[in-house]
């Protein structure tokens, strides 16, 4: 079985923001030959079937695929090889990978390897909803490409399920589905809130509210939810649209041997994106759930300096540092290894996610049972929404030490809201 | 060479019809169709293997727990060995990863000798009792508390749709006329068999039911009541391809009254189950799944392999066995009646099909059916889907002989555009998405259709233009 062998610069898995960003700020910045493979016939990533106004700067707002077509513009520009239809199929050392396209199969060397590529949301068999197993479940990923790309009709009654936080998404999709002619039946989510509603965007909302069947043989006849007081209902459609639930595409990576956060499920990386494999980084939606592209393509620029660091053998990869850990109801932390002497994280600033709302929640970090910080956040903290721990701690970490540690206090002023006290601080 | 979805059906008087083109009655027709035989296959589904057969758990069984002395345990056993050689000879994926029959607690410990011994009555010698230490070496992530094990090196994994589609494809090509979306509504004698069907009359010498869940319905049909089928449905829940580490053999219980029980095992395609569960039924269309059997599935497979429990599902689904209250197969000639039913295949059939259908093939005989001698086979050679050898995409011959083979549309499961336009103009081309997801495993990887659903879907629809 004949490969040829080639050998790069830079390789960079995924043209999605991330990935072209960061294609576009290394090749500018010199990093020598840089390829950027995506699988995908066209580059873009995600937006490049989110059709609605909602990508780039917020006082500048524009469609997906324009968003998507100026990176992969840039990209070029700069200098960057964007190769299509091409998929990194796994590892043949580590900074090598393989890789099948319509020419044949390769084996492609680099001195740095970064890997974005992307997210994707929890299909229903994932979250586990039972019943039969009928055409017309969805996921909005699936939905955007029928719709935008393919023009293919998609029922005419639906129902749009979210994941408390994905209102966005949420929105989205009752776009697409208007887009393509179907009834949007209603919105239902397990959380307490929907989307914010403009005259453009009403819907019946079911809060409090869980799928507990799909019902229908050949093609989807209804879901059945569960409300908060126990009373079902069935809901009659042949569509059902699963939003949000992010999943990291972590696949190549897994399969390269990088070891992953138990929170985010993706690569675990320093501040500096890189992950536990030496000269291999991780920037994008595969680091965490999912971000607005621009934070996607701020991680893509970031990476490049610690890549050109790397490349220029001055910056020796650090092996471990402490690991970052969240306690409930925290879910993930992103970046989540800690080094003293590292970088700042971008924005100065770690990513965190809730699986509760947190009204004046004081986040404290410890290390071994040592305080490092403790900070009161501005705003209340919600499920589904960023949520921001300041980086000026990382000094204090003991980078030999057990895992740091971000937990909740509540506002010990307010007894009552928010978790119990975890610590005796 | 036909095989028709809709339309007029043949006027002319057949030899044979089979009904039910699962894997039991494509096997049939397959080993019909090597004697000179007018022959149609029918069934009222859109594709082959739509019905029980494309829901099991996969596994070419050796037959050792099979209650010793029946029908069964004789068909399993020389099914098993034929269908091993057929699968090497059409690239049907199989695995002989070999099955480890896990005691949990001391008296399951103390019935491991009993199953080696009631093994050697099934005529399997090879079973070997291993302790807990060897155990743990050889399945390294399973739960605390095992015990020990009895290996039982020659039960495999194998690839249900493939091998359904095999027969199917033989069949066809050696002249069996295979007519889709057409159910048996009712069958009125004389000289001969008039089957009126959804879609017109057809006319036979002899009848095979081989209606699987429907057996019964069709033999009350020629006038029988011999049994009753009781659907026992069976969850399973599919572990994502990089859970695949986690096992290396099929981690069996310890049998119950019930049945086989809930086993974990890797499949052919890369990935690992969890099932089946066992619950009676009464609808024989209850293929959903449900929260407990989710839940209960979880539960166990959380105690047999914990690191399970934490890796993502692809896939959820649920099959019904055809249980008929008794310990054995139901397969019964008529020879008056110049028909056959195939009943009671519960749990087996999938390994057993092709002894299956040498021994109906005979009762055929018996009753009357002149076969004159029989021919070999034209081969097949069907596409890859299995992981234990070399995908398409991972051919540079291939790739370099037709691009489309270096073209991946489905993502999850690096499907190109090679394999599903191949599908497509095949003998029995898929009838719908998830006939070609059967076919390719397009779509049926870990994204469900996020990445790949709609580019799939326009393949389909324009190969079907
Ligand atoms: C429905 C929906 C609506 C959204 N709406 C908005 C919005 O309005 N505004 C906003 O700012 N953000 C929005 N987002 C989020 C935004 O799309 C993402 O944040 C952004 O696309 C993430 O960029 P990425 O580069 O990390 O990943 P992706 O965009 O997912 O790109 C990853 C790329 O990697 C490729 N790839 C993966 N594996 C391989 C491999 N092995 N070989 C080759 N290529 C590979 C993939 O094909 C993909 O193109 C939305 C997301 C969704 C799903
Ligand atoms: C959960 C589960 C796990 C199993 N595990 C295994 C295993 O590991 N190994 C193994 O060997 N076996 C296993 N089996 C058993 C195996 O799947 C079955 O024995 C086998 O599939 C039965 O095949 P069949 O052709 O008899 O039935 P089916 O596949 O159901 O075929 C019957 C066909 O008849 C058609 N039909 C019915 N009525 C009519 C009509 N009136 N007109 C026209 N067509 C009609 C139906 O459409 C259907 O396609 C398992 C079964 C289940 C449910």
């Amino acid at each position: 079985m004949s490969r040829t062998a080639r050998a790069v610069d830079v390789l960079v898995v995924g043209a999605g923001p991330a990935g072209l960003a960061a294609a576009a700020h290394l090749a500018a910045a010199g990093a020598g030959r840089v390829e950027v493979l995506e699988r995908e016939q066209e580059p873009g990533g995600i937006p490049r079937h989110s059709h609605h106004q909602g990508f780039g700067p917020r006082h500048r707002p524009t469609t997906g695929p324009r968003y998507a077509g100026r990176l992969a513009d840039a990209a070029l520009a700069a200098g960057a090889a964007l190769r299509t239809g091409v998929t990194a199929t796994g590892w043949a050392g580590p900074r090598t990978l393989d890789v099948t396209g319509p020419h044949g199969l390769e084996r492609l060397s680099a001195s740095a390897v970064v890997l974005a590529t992307g997210a994707r949301e929890r299909p229903r068999s994932a979250r586990l909803v039972p019943g039969t197993r009928p055409a017309g479940v969805l996921t909005t990923g699936e939905l955007q490409q029928a719709v935008h790309v393919h023009g293919q009709p998609v029922g005419s009654r639906a129902v749009v399920v979210f994941t408390a936080g994905a209102d966005a998404v949420a929105r989205a999709a009752v776009d697409t589905l208007r887009t393509a002619g179907a009834h949007v039946v209603a919105l239902v989510t397990e959380g307490t809130r929907g989307p914010l509603r403009s005259p453009r965007h009403r819907f019946p909302l079911l809060t409090g509210s869980t799928v507990v069947e799909l019902t229908g043989h050949g093609r989807l006849t209804g879901v059945r939810v569960r409300g908060d007081d126990g009373r079902c209902a069935l809901l009659d459609c042949d569509t059902v649209v699963f939003t949000g639930d992010w999943m990291p595409e972590h696949e190549l990576a897994r399969r390269g041997g990088i070891a992953l956060d138990p929170g985010t499920r993706g690569p675990a990386v320093d501040t500096a994106f890189r992950t536990a494999v030496p000269g291999v980084f991780a920037v994008g939606n595969l680091l965490h759930g999912v971000e607005p592209a621009v934070s996607a393509a701020a991680e893509g620029r970031g990476v490049t300096g610690p890549v050109l660091a790397h490349l220029a053998g001055t910056d020796p990869w650090p092996d471990g540092g402490a690991p970052l850990r969240v306690d409930p109801p925290l879910l993930w932390a992103a970046p989540n290894r800690v080094r003293p002497g590292g970088p700042p994280p971008l924005g100065e600033r770690f990513v965190l996610r809730t699986a509760e709302r947190l009204t004046a929640p004081v986040l404290v970090v410890h290390q071994d049972g040592r305080v490092l910080d403790r900070q009161r956040l501005p705003r209340t903290a919600l499920p589904g929404r960023p949520v921001h721990l300041r980086a000026r701690w990382t000094a204090e970490a003991d980078p030999d030490g057990g895992p740091v540690h971000i937990s909740v206090m509540s506002d010990s002023r307010r007894s009552g809201v928010g978790g119990p006290p975890i610590l005796a601080v | 060479m036909t095989v028709t979805t809709s339309g007029e059906l043949p006027e002319l008087l057949h030899d044979v019809i089979v009904v039910g083109a699962g894997v039991v009655g494509t096997a049939i027709a397959r080993e019909l169709a090597r004697h000179r035989l007018r022959i149609a296959l029918v069934d009222a589904g859109d594709d082959v293997g739509n019905g029980t057969s494309k829901a099991n758990t996969a596994i070419l069984h050796t037959g050792f727990d099979a209650v010793p002395g029946t029908l069964e345990s004789r068909l399993v056993r020389e099914g098993r060995r034929r269908l091993a050689a057929y699968a090497e000879q059409s690239g049907i994926p199989l695995e002989p990863v070999g099955a480890l029959l896990v005691a949990w607690d001391p008296e399951q410990l103390a019935t491991l000798p009993a199953l080696a011994a009631k093994a050697v009555r099934n005529g399997y010698h090879a079973t070997r009792l291993l302790d807990a230490a060897e155990l743990a070496r050889r399945e390294p992530h399973l739960g605390p508390g095992a015990l020990g094990a009895l290996e039982v090196p020659d039960e495999w994994i194998i690839c249900p749709w493939t091998t359904t589609l095999a027969y199917a494809t033989q069949a066809v090509r050696a002249g069996v006329d295979l007519h889709l979306n057409c159910r048996v509504q009712s069958v009125t004698g004389g000289r001969h068999h008039e089957l009126a069907t959804s879609r017109g009359l057809l006319r036979t010498r002899y009848l095979v039911n081989a209606a699987g869940l429907h057996a019964d319905e069709l033999d009350r049909l020629l006038g029988r009541q011999d049994f009753t089928v009781t659907p026992r449905r069976g969850q399973l829940i599919v572990y994502d391809k990089l859970a695949r580490p986690l096992v290396g053999h099929i981690l069996l219980p310890v049998p119950t009254a019930l049945g086989k029980g809930v086993l974990v095992a890797p499949t052919v395609y890369g990935n690992v189950i969890l099932g089946p569960t066992a619950e009676d039924l009464d609808d024989k269309r209850a293929t959903g799944s449900s929260a407990e059997g989710l839940e209960t599935l979880r539960a166990m497979g959380a105690r047999i392999l914990p690191a399970l429990i934490d890796e993502e599902v692809t896939a959820v689904y649920a099959g019904l066995r055809a249980a008929t209250g008794q310990d054995d197969y139901r397969i019964r000639a008529h020879p008056r009646l110049r028909y056959v039913t195939v009943g009671g295949i519960r749990s087996t059939g999938l390994t057993a099909s092709m002894a299956i259908a040498g021994y109906v093939t005979g009762l055929l005989g018996d009753a009357g059916l002149h076969l004159g001698p029989a021919r070999d086979l034209e081969p097949v050679h069907m596409p890859n889907i299995g992981e234990a050898r070399p995908r398409p995409y991972q051919r540079a011959d291939l790739i370099a002989a037709d691009p489309a083979y270096g073209s991946i549309v489905c993502h999850c499961e690096r499907v190109t555009h090679g394999e599903i336009r191949d599908a497509l103009t095949s003998t029995v081309p898929p009838g719908s998405l998830d006939g070609l997801r059967r076919r390719t495993r397009a779509r049926g990887g870990r994204c469900q259709g996020f990445y790949c659903g709609p580019s799939v879907r326009a393949l389909f629809e324009d190969g079907r233009r």
